[in-house]
């Protein structure tokens, strides 16, 4: 089979080192640059979206999936924005302030706002929407961080008070979510995309696709430019590749990062990469032997070679983990951390003296957490192997990954999309609650750090609570048995016709409000 | 009653039976597998809290024998019940993505069998010959080139290259016929590569196979030429396995299609069945399998019944 | 002319590939690098590709930069013994019950066949699941789960010829003679259907070869970093789109494989029926 390669981008190591360095750029300017241009409206706008099931609803309390949560912030609004620049701005509440404890919060809301069905937004909705999430039988995903709501009630026609038990300085940060979208006062049926969004829902085929028209009576100004949105459903990386290069869509999220550069070459194409909370990690359980000896998990940190695994399953694009889970992309990120290094003769003198010369582990992998974790695993063992240390890679079914592997057996791969706080990211992975919660992947208990989450959760001193981000951050890295060996940059790829300004780096495709925030050239 | 009708009245009853027996063992299978369907829609950071409720709501707390008469009590009233995720009717969901399955076969089925026929039975004719070679060298090269390095490499030629066809093969319910044809040449050709051999050698080997017997010898003894030995005499006397092999390959091109939906994003059935039981979704997984097995057992008796008509040895039997 | 002339080139090819069964036999030997060692870039070209100083792999790496001819070769030879091994239990399994029914019929036939459709109705996947879920993944599961799937297959075909051979006179003499089932099975039947049961042999491991790969995803087959061709292809797959040959190599083996065991089962066939 020959091909011809003169429109094909051709391979060759002058190449990679060459996409390599463009990359190195690309990450220097940041966060999206800045293209003044005034936004035109119009056209058909259509993205592939990788993540999705034949399950998605939309049903703010029982999804998880991107499809999903773009969807709803085509259709729907929260109270609460990030703005690209991470800031948190006003959307459906004008503005919020708390009390001096964090636990009366008094949301503001705008007026004048229509749901597609007529109905004018207003304190009714917002206290059925979290009503929602915080009922006995709810099977939220925020439900954890909203369970101490003690009541929401309307304390003028447009202004909502909610009462918490523990203070939260992170409430509005957590109003900010996909999952937290404002519904219609009634909303019952799963596939009702009554919002007051950009967009209004058109058809709904889960696992297939899903298209929307333009809210002509949109309120935001100057966001919702297309006609109309189409969101298809391709699972395979190399199928949206090729739907992109043939015309088939305008953007997709979730790159192949194998042939990124390949793909690059292309001049009708740019790549959309920013940095991300996401993180890959080998979490060691640490109340499974040989975990349980802290001088093994130490070991088995220092016989990995954290760039390696970025330079070859991210292709660059993220940069390397500290063994802790707070990235640069958050707001309290300790940056004075020492970096831990790959050093197999430290790992090595660490297992002489744990009396644990010679380890075998197994490592239990699927591609399920992320694409690539079976190749990082046998890069891994390949490090590893210098420390003396024999990990047996052991590739265990896609099929109920989650259920059977993780947290279940002793070391496996997992990942972490990130989460809208320090608090929540932390909060909810690794302290005893989260055990309680089913989250907790090392089974980390550590009393200072549980206290450090409570005091922080209710520090309004922004100093001060830096401080303990930095803190707990330093107990994770120092104490913790969580290998986070990398961030994995969101990798978004558009057609070169596709125009935006500065892009955002909560989620993928610009904080999921590409359809929102994007127009054509 | 003659040995025909009587084999299709057997079969129809044990087809029946066998789809019986296929739902239980699908039902308690896919129950006994570890993780479930609340697992499934919430996702890994779903709580363990949220993951119970869930059960709960759906009724999964329930034992699974009581579940499943409750589903089969629905089939036998022609419910085929609701996904248990959506909450839409199994039969909606289905319908749109059998056609389309069902498309895709036909096209496939258009192409490869007539090419199958004609490379099989030329090669039989003029075995040895310069034909006979590159015809086995040409398909066996395509059998043994795995479905998603085929499609892999269509696309890369006819779409992204040249840009012939569409890299991906998007349908809705209002496409037009020639969209589809459009749409579907692609995965048609991937699909024909992979039953286009194994038809035509079996076709080969069947036909070469009946010209080493007694009969053809005599006729060849006769004087009779080879292509009238061929179509008229060894052909029918092949057809058992020649229509077995197209049988075999049919079902395939009904059951086996999932690598190809997936590449070129097709809404088909085969990649439901695949979701479905990653998320241990019954109601679909039951109502897919089934469909799967009624399919495959229909082509089934028929291929059996044909080769007993074309056999009359079959139809007499001691 | 052209008859000798292919009669040359399928001599030629199936000497390449005895040469590199061999060469993968002695891969130790033979290859040159160890198959798990990170020798370079990610997607080296092959050499006449890449002419630059620092590429010294032949056939290029794959995707994590790994030597592919030394893969290739460690690869071939992994395959080759779970795919042999597999086809010939899926053979021993589908002949074996399907001489059995045709020479039996009535009752055994029936349940024979029934369950045959059973296997082959049933989506592989959920029961491939099953099986894992109740003993876990092992080579040896591997090869079980092929006998049967695949072993169904080859009983409707074994069945099939059967019958006809058992409607002859000269089977129905032997019968009478009394000879015992596996007289009838070895001597009588076995010898006049070699013909498609050879040709289906060719066939299944070709097959066989790719199920492997497809079942990989299930934690079935050889465990990473062991090198198989069909996870090989699977692996690369994606560079195809960009020219990049990586997934090439491993396909073209397979393919080269598959060719010559199919050439040489027909020459078998051939030799026999002119003897």
């Amino acid at each position: 089979m020959t091909f011809n390669t003169s429109s094909l981008p051709q391979i060759g190591r002058r190449g990679f080192l060459a996409g390599a360095s463009a990359i190195g750029a690309g990450l220097l300017l940041g966060a999206g640059t800045a293209r003044a241009a005034t936004p035109k409206t119009g056209g058909h706008f259509r993205i592939g979206i990788g993540d999705f099931k034949t399950t998605d609803t939309l049903d703010t309390t029982s999804n998880d999936t991107k499809f999903y949560n773009i969807s709803q912030f085509i259709l729907r609004n929260n109270l609460v924005e990030v703005a690209p620049d991470g800031e948190l701005i006003p959307e459906l509440a004008t503005s919020w302030e708390s009390s001096a404890d964090a636990t009366t919060w008094v949301f503001k809301l705008r007026q004048g706002v229509t749901f597609h069905s007529g109905k004018t937004f207003g304190p009714e909705d917002v206290i059925f929407t979290l009503n929602k999430h915080v009922a006995a039988d709810s099977t939220s995903a925020i439900k954890p961080f909203l369970k101490s709501i003690v009541s929401v009630t309307a304390t003028a026609p447009d202004e909502v008070t909610i009462v918490l038990a523990d203070g939260n300085v992170g409430l509005p940060a957590i109003l900010t979510v996909p999952a937290a979208a404002m519904l219609a006062e009634g909303t019952t049926d799963p596939l009702d995309g009554n919002g007051t969004g950009p967009y209004k829902l058109e058809r709904w085929q889960a696992g297939i696709g899903a298209s929307f028209s333009k809210n002509p009576s949109y309120w935001k100004e100057g966001r919702g430019h297309f006609d109309s949105v189409e969101l298809i459903a391709i699972a395979d990386p190399s199928a949206r590749t090729a739907a992109l290069v043939g015309g088939k869509i305008d953007a997709y999220n979730q790159v192949d990062l194998k042939t990124v550069n390949l793909l690059k070459r292309n001049a009708g194409i740019q790549i959309l990469s920013q940095a991300s909370k996401a993180h890959y990690v080998f979490p060691m359980n640490m109340t499974l032997a040989p975990f349980n000896n802290p001088d093994v998990v130490a070991a088995m940190k220092y016989a990995i070679n954290r760039q390696d695994l970025v330079d070859r399953i991210l292709n660059g694009y993220g940069t390397v983990g500290n063994d802790q889970p707070i990235s640069s992309a958050y707001r309290y990120y300790n940056a004075d951390l020492p970096q831990r290094e790959y050093d197999p003769e430290k790992a090595k003198s660490l297992l002489a003296k744990a009396g644990m010369s010679g380890l075998k582990v197994e490592l239990n992998v699927s591609d399920v957490p992320f694409s690539g974790a079976t190749d990082a695993a046998v890069l891994f063992k390949s490090h590893a192997e210098a420390a003396g240390i024999t990990i047996d890679v052991k590739r265990v079914p896609d099929d109920g990954y989650w259920d059977n592997v993780w947290i279940k057996s002793p070391l496996c791969a997992s990942r972490w999309s990130g989460r809208p706080t320090e608090d929540i990211m932390i909060g909810g992975v690794y302290t005893k609650s989260a055990v309680q919660a089913g989250w907790n992947e090392t089974s980390m208990q550590d009393d200072q750090l549980d206290q450090l989450v409570l005091l922080a959760r209710k520090e309004l001193d922004e100093t001060k609570r830096r401080q303990m981000y930095f803190d707990m951050q330093q107990i994770i890295h120092e104490r913790g048995s969580a290998n986070i060996f990398a961030f994995a940059n969101f990798t978004d790829a558009a057609s070169s016709k596709i125009a935006f300004d500065t892009i955002g780096n909560d989620w993928d495709l610009d904080g999921f409000r590409a359809a929102e925030r994007w127009w054509f050239a | 009653m003659t040995v025909l009708t009587r084999t299709i009245l057997t079969r129809i009853a044990a087809s029946i039976i066998m789809l019986v027996l296929i739902s239980v063992f699908i039902f308690f299978a896919v129950d006994m597998l570890p993780g479930d369907v609340a697992r499934a829609i919430l996702g890994s950071s779903a709580t363990t809290e949220a993951l119970a409720a869930l059960r709960t709501k759906l009724g999964l707390d329930e034992p699974a024998v009581w579940r499943f008469a409750h589903w089969a009590w629905g089939v036998l009233h022609g419910d085929f019940g609701t996904s248990i995720t959506t909450q839409e009717p199994v039969t909606t969901i289905i319908s749109f993505r059998l056609g389309n399955t069902l498309w895709l076969a036909a096209l496939a089925a258009a192409i490869s069998i007539p090419l199958a026929l004609a490379l099989g039975i030329g090669s039989a004719l003029w075995e040895g010959s310069a034909f006979d070679r590159i015809a086995s060298i040409v398909t066996l090269g395509a059998i043994s080139m795995p479905e998603f390095f085929v499609a892999y490499s269509l696309v890369a030629l006819f779409a992204l290259n040249w840009q012939i066809f569409p890299p991906i093969s998007t349908v809705t319910t209002d496409s037009t016929f020639l969209d589809r044809l459009d749409a579907l040449i692609l995965p048609a050709i991937t699909l024909a590569f992979a039953v286009v051999a194994h038809m035509m050698r079996m076709i080969r080997a069947a036909i070469l196979d009946v010209l080493g017997s007694p009969f053809m010898v005599m006729a060849e003894l006769k004087g009779m030429p080879l292509r009238r030995r061929i179509l008229r005499h060894a052909l029918p006397n092949a057809a058992a396995p020649i229509i077995n092999v197209i049988v075999l390959n049919l079902a395939y091109l009904i059951v086996g299609v999932v690598v190809v939906e997936v590449i070129f994003v097709y809404p088909g059935l085969g990649q439901l069945l695949i979701d479905s039981v990653a998320q241990r979704d019954l109601p679909l997984v039951q109502a897919g399998s089934l469909i799967f097995a009624a399919i495959y057992l229909t082509l089934n008796t028929v291929a059996d019944v044909l080769a007993i008509a074309f056999n009359p040895r079959l139809r007499f039997p001691r | 002319m052209m008859t000798t002339l292919f009669k040359i080139i399928g001599w030629g090819l199936r000497g390449i590939v005895v040469l590199w069964v061999l060469a993968s036999l002695g891969a130790e030997f033979v290859a040159p690098y160890k198959p798990n060692d990170i020798v370079g870039q990610m997607w080296n070209g092959a050499f006449w590709q890449d002419t630059s100083e620092t590429a010294r792999q032949v056939l290029g790496t794959d995707q994590l930069g790994r030597d592919l001819l030394s893969r290739l070769l460690y690869g071939t030879r992994n395959t080759l013994t779970v795919a042999l091994g597999a086809t010939f239990a899926a053979f021993a399994v589908g002949i074996g019950f399907g001489f059995w029914a045709a020479i039996a019929r009535g009752r055994i036939d029936m349940a024979c066949s029934r369950v045959a459709d059973l296997i082959i109705a049933v989506p592989t996947l959920i029961v491939t699941l099953l099986v894992i879920a109740a003993v876990g993944p092992s080579v040896g599961v591997l090869v079980a789960i092929i006998a049967v799937v695949d072993g169904a297959r080859v009983f409707r075909l074994a069945r099939l010829v059967a019958m006809n051979i058992c409607a002859m006179e000269y089977f129905e003499s032997a019968r009478l003679r009394g000879e015992n089932l596996r007289w009838l099975m070895l001597h009588e039947i076995l010898p006049n259907v070699r013909m498609p049961l050879i040709t289906e042999f060719g066939l299944r491991f070709c097959f066989i070869f790719l199920f492997i790969a497809a079942l990989s995803f299930l934690g079935l087959g050889l465990q990473p970093p062991e090198a198989d061709l069909g996870s090989m292809v699977r692996e690369n797959a994606s560079a195809i789109s960009f020219g990049v040959l990586a997934p090439f190599f491993p396909a073209a083996v397979i393919a080269m494989l598959a060719i010559a065991v199919n050439l040489s089962s027909e020459a078998l066939v051939r030799a026999k029926r002119r003897a």
